[in-house]
C-alpha cells in the first residue's frame, strides 16, 4: 500500500469517527446554550484540549515547522508570539468574559452599550475575521492535498476544498458546539501524539543532544551559521528598516490578536464556571507551548535529516518539511514500510488539523450572525431560542458555502498574508473594544463602535495598499502597483488606531451609565448572575 | 439577555463595598503590572531579533545561541506566569469572589 492510500484510509477513519461523534452530539443538542456553547458542560481539561485543537492550525503545524526548516531561528519567533498571546487571554479576558457574556463576543461588548450599533460592529468584525482565516485554512487544504497525495491539477484541489468545506458544514450544522468541540479534542490528541512521536524519534537519533541536532541542521540547511541567527526570513538586512519594523508589527499582531479572535473567545463559554475557563486556558497554554517546542525539533530535524534543498524543491514555503521528516526518520529506523506509515500518519493528522480549525471558525461566524445580527439587530431581541438556532444552522451553511467559493476563486493566488491579517484585525478592532468594555468605566457606545470599525478598517486598508497586495513579485496582484504602505503587517499602525479611536469616540460622546458599569464590573469579577451549565 | 435578575442598585452597593474594592485591587494590582511585564519582555525579544542580531547569534553552548536561549526562556516565563496566576487567583481572588457571589445570590429577590 502506498503512503497516499494509507493516508487516505487513516483520514477516512478520522472522518467516520468524527461524524459519528457529531451525530451523537446532535442528539444532545436541544437548546440554544447547547448549540452555541455545548451546554457549558465541558470540563476545564476537555476545553483546554479543544482550545489547542481550535488554535493549532495547519499553518502552525506545517507552516512553522517549514519556516524553521528553511529559515531556522526566524520560525521560532512566530511560535513564541502565538504562545505568549495566551497570557493576555488568561489574565485579562477568559474569566471575565465567561462571567459576563452568553454566546458571542458581542454579548460582552453590548452589555452596557446601545445594543444594535455595537452588535452590528462586532458581528461584522467577527464575520470578516473568521472568513479571512477560513479562506486561508481551506486554501491550505488544497495545497496540502497536492503535496501529500500527489493531486496537482486545479480541479482535484478544488474538489478537496469542497470536501473539506462540506465536512466542516456538517460538523457545525449537525453537531453545533458540542460536535465541534469533540472534533477539536480528538484532533488535539492526534496532533500531539503524532508530533511527540516524530520528535522523540528525531531526538533519539541524536542521543537527545539538541546542540548536535542544531549543528547538523545548520550544516544541511545550506544557510550555514546564519541559520541559527535571526534575520533569514523576517526583516532581512536587505529589506532595511521597513523589514525590521515589519517584524515588530507582526509580533504585535500575533501577541495581541489571539485574545480578540472570535472562535477562541466563544470557547470560554463552553465550561460551567469562570474557574473552569481559567483551568482550560492554563491547560491550553501547556498543550500549545509543548506543541511549539515539538515543532522546533521537527523543523530543525527536517533541516538536518531531509536537508533544506530537498524541502524547498518540493514547496517553496517548506510546508512539507514535517511530512518529509516523518517519512525519512521512519525509513531510517523502521525501513521503507515504517517511512510509508509515518508519512501517512502525519498527512492524515494534518487534514484532521485543518478540519477542526475550520469547523471552529464556521461556528463562531454563524453564531455571531444568528445571535448578534439576526436576533438582536434585525429582530430586536424578539425571537425564540429555537428560531435563533435554526438561523444559526442556516448561516453556518451559507458561510461555509461562501468560504468554499472564495477559496476556489483564490486558488493559486499568494494569500499567505491572510492569517496575519485576521490576527491584525482581531488585535486592532476586537481587543481594544473588549479591554475597554471590561476595565474602563467611561467606555460607551460611540467608543465601542469607533474602536471596532477604526481597527478593522485601518487594518484592511493598510493591507490593501501594502506590498502583499501589489507592487512586488510575490504580491496578490504582481502586475499592479498601488502600494504606498511599506509594511506587510498593519498591526504597528492599526492597533494604536483601534485603541485611539475607542478612546476618542468615548470622549466625544456624553453617554455614560454608572449602574451598568457597576453591574458588569461586579458580575465579571465575582460571577454573580453568570450563565449556568445546562442540566440534561 | 440575562441582566434582569437583580436590581441594579444591588450592583452599585456591592461595587462600593470595601470587600469588592479589595477584590478589584487584588485582581488589577497583579494582572495589570504582569501584563505590562510579559508584553515588554516579549517586545524586547522581538526588538533584539531585529536590531541585535550579532548578540542573538552568539554561541553559548555548542550550537545553542543566545537567541535560542532567550526564546526558550519566553516559554519558561509563559508557563511560570500561567502557574503563578492560577495560584494568585486561588488564594486571593476566588475566596472573596465566592463570598460576594454567595451573599448576593443568597439574598431574597
Amino acid at each position: 500500500m502506498s503512503s497516499q492510500s494509507l493516508a487516505t484510509v487513516l483520514f477516512l477513519l478520522f472522518v467516520v469517527a468524527t461524524l459519528g461523534i457529531t451525530f451523537w452530539a446532535s442528539r444532545q443538542t436541544k437548546t440554544a446554550a447547547d448549540y452555541y456553547a455545548g451546554g457549558r458542560s465541558f470540563s476545564g481539561v476537555q476545553n483546554g484540549l479543544a482550545i489547542g485543537g481550535d488554535y493549532m492550525s495547519a499553518a502552525s503545524f506545517l507552516g512553522i515547522a517549514g519556516i524553521i526548516a528553511l529559515s531556522g531561528y526566524d520560525g521560532f519567533l512566530y511560535s513564541i508570539g502565538f504562545l505568549v498571546a495566551w497570557l493576555v487571554a488568561l489574565l485579562l479576558v477568559a474569566e471575565l468574559m465567561r462571567n459576563s457574556g452568553k454566546f458571542t463576543m458581542a454579548d460582552v461588548l453590548a452589555f452596557r452599550m446601545s445594543p444594535r450599533p455595537v452588535r452590528t460592529a462586532a458581528g461584522v468584525s467577527t464575520i470578516v475575521v473568521s472568513i479571512v482565516y477560513l479562506v486561508a485554512q481551506m486554501l491550505g487544504a488544497g495545497v496540502l492535498v497536492g503535496l501529500l497525495l500527489g493531486v496537482t491539477n486545479p480541479a482535484g484541489k478544488a474538489w478537496t476544498i469542497v470536501g473539506v468545506g462540506v465536512l466542516m458544514i456538517i460538523y457545525v450544522v449537525v453537531g453545533g458546539m458540542k460536535g465541534t468541540t469533540w472534533v477539536q479534542i480528538v484532533k488535539a490528541v492526534l496532533l500531539m501524539s503524532g508530533a511527540t512521536l516524530i520528535t522523540l524519534l528525531v531526538l533519539g537519533k541524536y542521543g537527545f543532544n539538541l546542540s548536535g541536532l542544531m549543528g547538523d541542521a545548520a550544516a544541511q540547511s545550506g544557510k550555514g551559521a546564519a541559520f541559527l541567527e535571526p534575520g533569514l526570513k523576517y526583516g532581512t538586512e536587505a529589506q532595511g528598516l521597513a523589514g525590521k519594523l515589519d517584524l515588530i508589527s507582526l509580533g504585535l499582531a500575533l501577541v495581541l490578536g489571539t485574545a480578540g479572535l472570535p472562535h477562541i473567545l466563544i470557547r470560554f463559554y463552553t465550561v460551567p464556571t469562570a474557574k473552569d475557563a481559567r483551568k482550560s486556558v492554563i491547560w491550553g497554554i501547556g498543550i500549545i507551548g509543548t506543541f511549539y517546542l515539538l515543532t522546533l525539533v521537527l523543523g530543525f530535524g527536517a533541516a538536518a535529516l531531509v536537508g533544506g534543498k530537498t524541502i524547498a524543491a518540493q514547496d517553496k514555503g517548506g510546508n512539507t518539511a514535517a511530512p518529509l521528516l516523518a517519512q525519512k526518520i521512519g525509513q531510517e529506523i523502521f525501513g521503507d514500510v515504517g517511512g510509508t506509515i509515518l508519512l501517512a500518519v502525519i498527512a492524515a493528522v494534518a487534514f484532521a488539523t485543518i478540519l477542526a480549525v475550520v469547523a471552529g471558525l464556521t461556528l463562531a461566524s454563524s453564531s455571531s450572525f444568528a445571535h448578534d445580527l439576526y436576533a438582536h439587530v434585525f429582530k430586536r431581541g424578539n425571537v425564540t431560542d429555537k428560531e435563533e438556532v435554526v438561523v444559526a444552522r442556516i448561516s453556518a451553511f451559507v458561510i461555509g458555502a461562501v468560504a468554499i467559493g472564495l477559496s476556489i476563486l483564490a486558488q493559486g493566488q499568494n494569500v499567505a498574508f491572510l492569517v496575519a491579517l485576521a490576527f491584525a484585525v482581531a488585535a486592532s478592532g476586537n481587543l481594544p473594544a473588549i479591554l475597554y468594555s471590561l476595565f474602563w468605566k467611561d467606555f460607551n457606545t460611540a467608543g465601542a463602535v469607533s474602536a471596532i470599525y477604526g481597527g478593522l478598517i485601518s487594518a484592511v486598508v493598510l493591507v490593501i495598499f501594502s506590498p502583499v497586495v501589489s507592487g512586488s513579485s510575490t504580491a496578490l496582484f504582481p502586475d499592479a502597483d498601488f502600494a504606498w504602505f511599506p509594511l506587510s503587517n498593519p498591526g504597528l499602525i492599526s492597533i494604536p488606531i483601534g485603541f485611539l479611536a475607542g478612546w476618542l469616540g468615548t470622549k466625544l460622546s456624553k453617554e455614560y451609565n454608572a449602574a451598568k458599569y457597576a453591574e458588569i464590573e461586579v458580575r465579571s469579577l465575582t460571577g454573580v448572575g453568570a450563565e449556568k451549565a445546562v442540566e440534561h | 439577555m440575562a441582566t434582569q435578575q437583580h436590581d441594579s442598585s444591588v450592583y452599585e452597593q456591592v461595587q462600593a463595598s470595601e470587600r469588592f474594592q479589595e477584590l478589584k485591587r487584588h485582581f488589577r494590582s497583579w494582572t495589570f503590572p504582569m501584563t505590562a511585564a510579559f508584553l515588554s519582555w516579549y517586545l524586547l525579544y522581538v526588538v533584539l531579533s531585529g536590531w541585535a542580531r550579532d548578540f542573538m547569534g552568539i554561541k553559548v553552548l555548542g550550537n545553542i545561541t543566545v537567541g535560542l536561549i532567550l526564546g526558550l526562556l519566553q516559554f519558561v516565563s509563559t508557563f511560570w506566569i500561567a502557574w503563578a496566576y492560577s495560584r494568585h487567583a486561588e488564594k486571593k481572588l476566588d475566596p472573596i469572589a465566592d463570598e460576594i457571589r454567595n451573599e448576593i445570590e443568597g439574598r431574597p429577590e
